[in-house]
């Protein structure tokens, strides 16, 4: 295993001026600069300058192999487990670099969660799913703690009265779209900031998706969600802000509203009324 | 003896050899009738011309070769029967052991053999009877076969037309051979499994049930005379059952770890070249041959643990259940290793990636996900390794000793279950004796703890895959 490492931490101002600035948003709560990322010699992105407004959904559009899961796994530096992957350019977590030798990863991911398109239960009980987090970082000194904090999380990703009697039951015997509330639920458990969501619906039905929407726009109040569709018409249901990666590169990005309404860039024009992608 | 049964196997060699032509003849010619067929014919063939090939071909090998099968069968007791008809009433009086002994020689005499008594031209007579009824039915075989064999590939082959669904038939015949073999694979199972419940059924009759069992002392001597002092055997096998579940246990201690840890690094922390080297590498220690384990845990280990054990000072026995085990542990290794290894691989990555996700480190990954997603193959891989432990023996003759001592100290030395069934079984024995017996009744008892050990793994094994899949 390779640790991502970071070689141009410089950002000059010149090239600040290029950044391309979410129109109307809030306060950022995660900024990326210049981010190139490679697997081995072939680059995936190329000089990625993006802002993630905070308490706010971002949604990541684009075509397959574009980049889009390539990015949000630099947000919690899940690139790092990965081979031959290395990260070069400056990303920040309120101010704070997350490629800083000196910040724990470990730190970073349980402020950071994560998503992914398949449901990926752990084949333990459903109480034991949720509570994995807060035990390995020590959240919860009692039981009567980590049982609240279970029912809570439960609770915020809309899935406790579903499973509140059978909470010894295995994790992995619920439905497609039981399974990814429940990893929603594991991720809200450590109390994180950020949620990175990676085509989250992709594997569910049109029932489960929606429930899924509904959770996100709930946890809008109190969390930063940057999501990873293929669906237009999620990312123009949840987001506020879109951002529009094509080969890598990130081409546009700003409200959702004017992203679908108004795009300034004849490839995203192309890619958001379905003629290639 | 030779001589005969070398001539008897040349034949049937050739036998098969001129059914093996004759069928590829019939291939080829089915073959060619089908291609004809479908030129000429109207339809399309309802099956590629090679499947009419080898439904010929099959029509042609298989009905003969159940024939010779059962030939071979029943030859040598219609041979006999004929011989005993034959004797004169005098002789066929005789008790049925005497008899048996008669006809035994009278076989050895046709063969031109040593015969144990003087020939007597009536003996004379039987043993030509038996050597002419021989001959005679070999020729009949020989032709009974071939003509079969023509007659079947001639039938297949008028029966040749663009309609007949050779592929469909060759289908059947092919699933039957599966069948057939399968149901020889169990029948000889479960007639290993009655000889040995018969035979142990027979000690049972001579020594109590629960004497074997529970008994604490193990000296399977029977007397040749019934005046002979100790006269009588003790077959409490108890100290043998301990001997062996010390010695799996040593075993496990040692390739337990070594094994799980192995397996661990090789599925988690090494790259994939070193485990491609490392794998093959470990599994090898598996294919060594068990005496090579043997002679090491003898010569090298064993005088090592005495030293290091004198050393110390404590007496240590020269041969020890401990030398026995420990290396038996390494034989083992491979079992755990290279199986907990391919469930640890088989697990999903996507389960790492949630762990990580949530701000797990490696080490806890392993542990806490992993390892129990891993757990029932883990176990299933550990269950072979002890049944193999258990069923092993060289190693225990070479390194553990014959001494059936009743001990939990890995020090001495011990003996196990199949390290006694071999004593009970060499050498000259008198095939109903309780010493003879005993050896079934230990077999009996073995085969029972493996095959437990092996439904469990099983049933382990069979879980685990329903959780993924
Ligand atoms: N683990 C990896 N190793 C090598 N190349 C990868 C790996 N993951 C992604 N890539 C490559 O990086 C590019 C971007 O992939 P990805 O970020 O998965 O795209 P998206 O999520 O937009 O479909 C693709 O060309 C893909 O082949
Ligand atoms: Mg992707």
């Amino acid at each position: 295993m390779q640790t991502a490492t970071l070689t141009d931490v410089t950002v000059n101002a010149g090239h600040l001026g290029g950044v391309v600035k979410l129109r109307g948003a809030s306060a950022a709560k995660m900024t990326a600069r210049d981010v190139n990322v490679y697997y081995g010699e072939a680059q995936a992105l190329r000089q990625v300058d993006l802002d993630i407004g905070e308490k706010r959904i971002t949604a990541l559009i684009g075509p397959s192999g574009c980049g889009k899961s390539t990015f949000l796994r630099c947000l919690n530096r899940m690139n790092d487990v990965i081979e031959g992957c290395r990260v070069t350019g400056r990303i920040e977590m309120d101010g704070e670099d997350i490629y800083d030798t000196a910040l724990d990863v470990v730190r970073l991911r349980a402020r950071v969660g994560m998503v992914f398109q398949k449901p990926n239960p752990f084949p333990k009980s459903i109480f034991d799913n949720i509570a994995y987090g807060p035990r390995i970082h020590g959240f919860a000194n009692h039981k009567n703690d980590l049982d609240e904090i279970v029912q809570t999380s439960l609770e915020r990703a809309g899935l406790w009265l579903e499973v509140k009697d059978r909470l010894a039951a295995p994790g992995t015997g619920l439905s497609g779209g039981q399974q990814q509330r429940l990893c929603i639920a594991r991720a809200i458990a450590v109390d994180p900031d950020v949620i990175l969501m990676d085509e989250p619906c992709s594997a569910l039905d049109p029932i489960a998706t929606a429930k899924i929407e509904e959770l996100m726009d709930e946890l809008r109040t109190s969390l930063t969600i940057v999501i990873v569709t293929h669906s237009m018409q999620q990312a123009a249901r949840v987001s506020q802000h879109t951002a529009f990666f094509h080969l890598g590169s990130l081409i546009e990005c700003g409200d959702t509203d004017e992203i679908f309404t108004n795009p300034q860039d004849e490839r995203t024009q192309g890619y958001i009324t379905g003629r290639f992608g | 003896m030779l001589r005969d049964k070398a001539v008897t196997g040349m034949q049937l060699t050739l036998i098969i050899a001129a059914l093996l032509i004759l069928s590829s003849i019939g291939y080829a010619m089915g073959r060619r009738r089908a291609v004809a067929a479908g030129r000429g014919g109207a339809l399309r063939l309802h099956s590629r011309p090679s499947y009419h090939g080898a439904y010929v071909a099959l029509w042609c090998a298989l009905p003969s070769l159940l024939l010779l099968v059962l030939w071979s069968i029943a030859e040598p007791r219609l041979a006999e029967w004929l011989l005993i008809a034959r004797l004169p009433d005098s002789i066929r009086a005789l008790d049925p052991d005497r008899l048996g002994l008669l006809v035994l020689d009278v076989k050895n005499l046709a063969v031109g053999n040593i015969v144990s008594r003087e020939i007597d031209p009536a003996l004379q007579a039987a043993a030509e009877g038996y050597n002419r009824f021989l001959t005679l039915s070999t020729a009949a075989m020989v032709v009974v076969a071939i003509s079969i064999g023509v007659v079947g590939a001639a039938r297949a082959i008028r029966g040749v037309s663009p309609a007949f669904r050779a592929r469909n038939q060759v289908e059947k015949v092919a699933r039957n051979i599966m069948l057939a073999a399968s149901i020889i694979a169990v029948l000889t199972t479960v007639g290993i499994v009655l000889s040995l419940l018969f035979e142990a059924l027979r000690f049972f009759d001579q020594v109590p049930f629960f004497d074997f069992l529970f008994g604490t002392r193990w000296s399977p001597q029977t007397a040749l005379r019934a005046d002979q002092v100790g006269a009588s055997g003790e077959f409490g096998a108890v100290p043998l059952f301990a001997g062996t579940l010390l010695i799996t246990v040593i075993a496990m201690c040692v390739a337990t770890p070594v094994g799980l840890f192995s397996a661990i690094y090789m599925s988690e922390y090494a790259g994939p070249r070193f485990r491609a080297t490392a794998k093959p590498m470990l599994e090898i220690l598996a294919g060594v041959p068990t005496v090579v384990y043997g002679f090491f845990a003898a010569l090298t280990v064993a005088p090592f643990v005495r030293g290091v054990g004198e050393s110390i000072g404590l007496s240590v026995a020269s041969e020890s259940a401990l030398a026995a085990g420990g290396v038996m542990g390494i034989m083992i290794i491979p079992f755990i290793s290279s199986l907990s290894d391919d469930v640890m691989n088989a697990v999903p990555q996507s389960l790492r990636d949630g762990a990580y996700a949530l701000g797990a480190t490696k080490s806890e990954t392993i542990r806490q996900v992993i390892f129990p997603a891993a757990l029932p193959g883990i176990v299933g891989g550990m269950l072979l390794a002890v049944s193999r432990a258990i069923g092993e023996t060289m190693i225990v003759v070479m390194a553990a000793g014959l001494a059936a001592n009743l001990t939990a100290n890995p020090l001495e030395a011990v003996t196990t279950v199949t390290v006694q069934i071999v004593t009970l079984l060499v050498g000259d024995q008198e095939f109903d004796s309780a010493k003879t017996l005993a050896a079934f009744a230990l077999g009996l008892v073995l085969f029972t703890a493996t095959l437990a050990l092996n439904v469990v793994a099983l049933y382990v094994v069979r879980k685990y895959r329903e959780k993924y899949d």
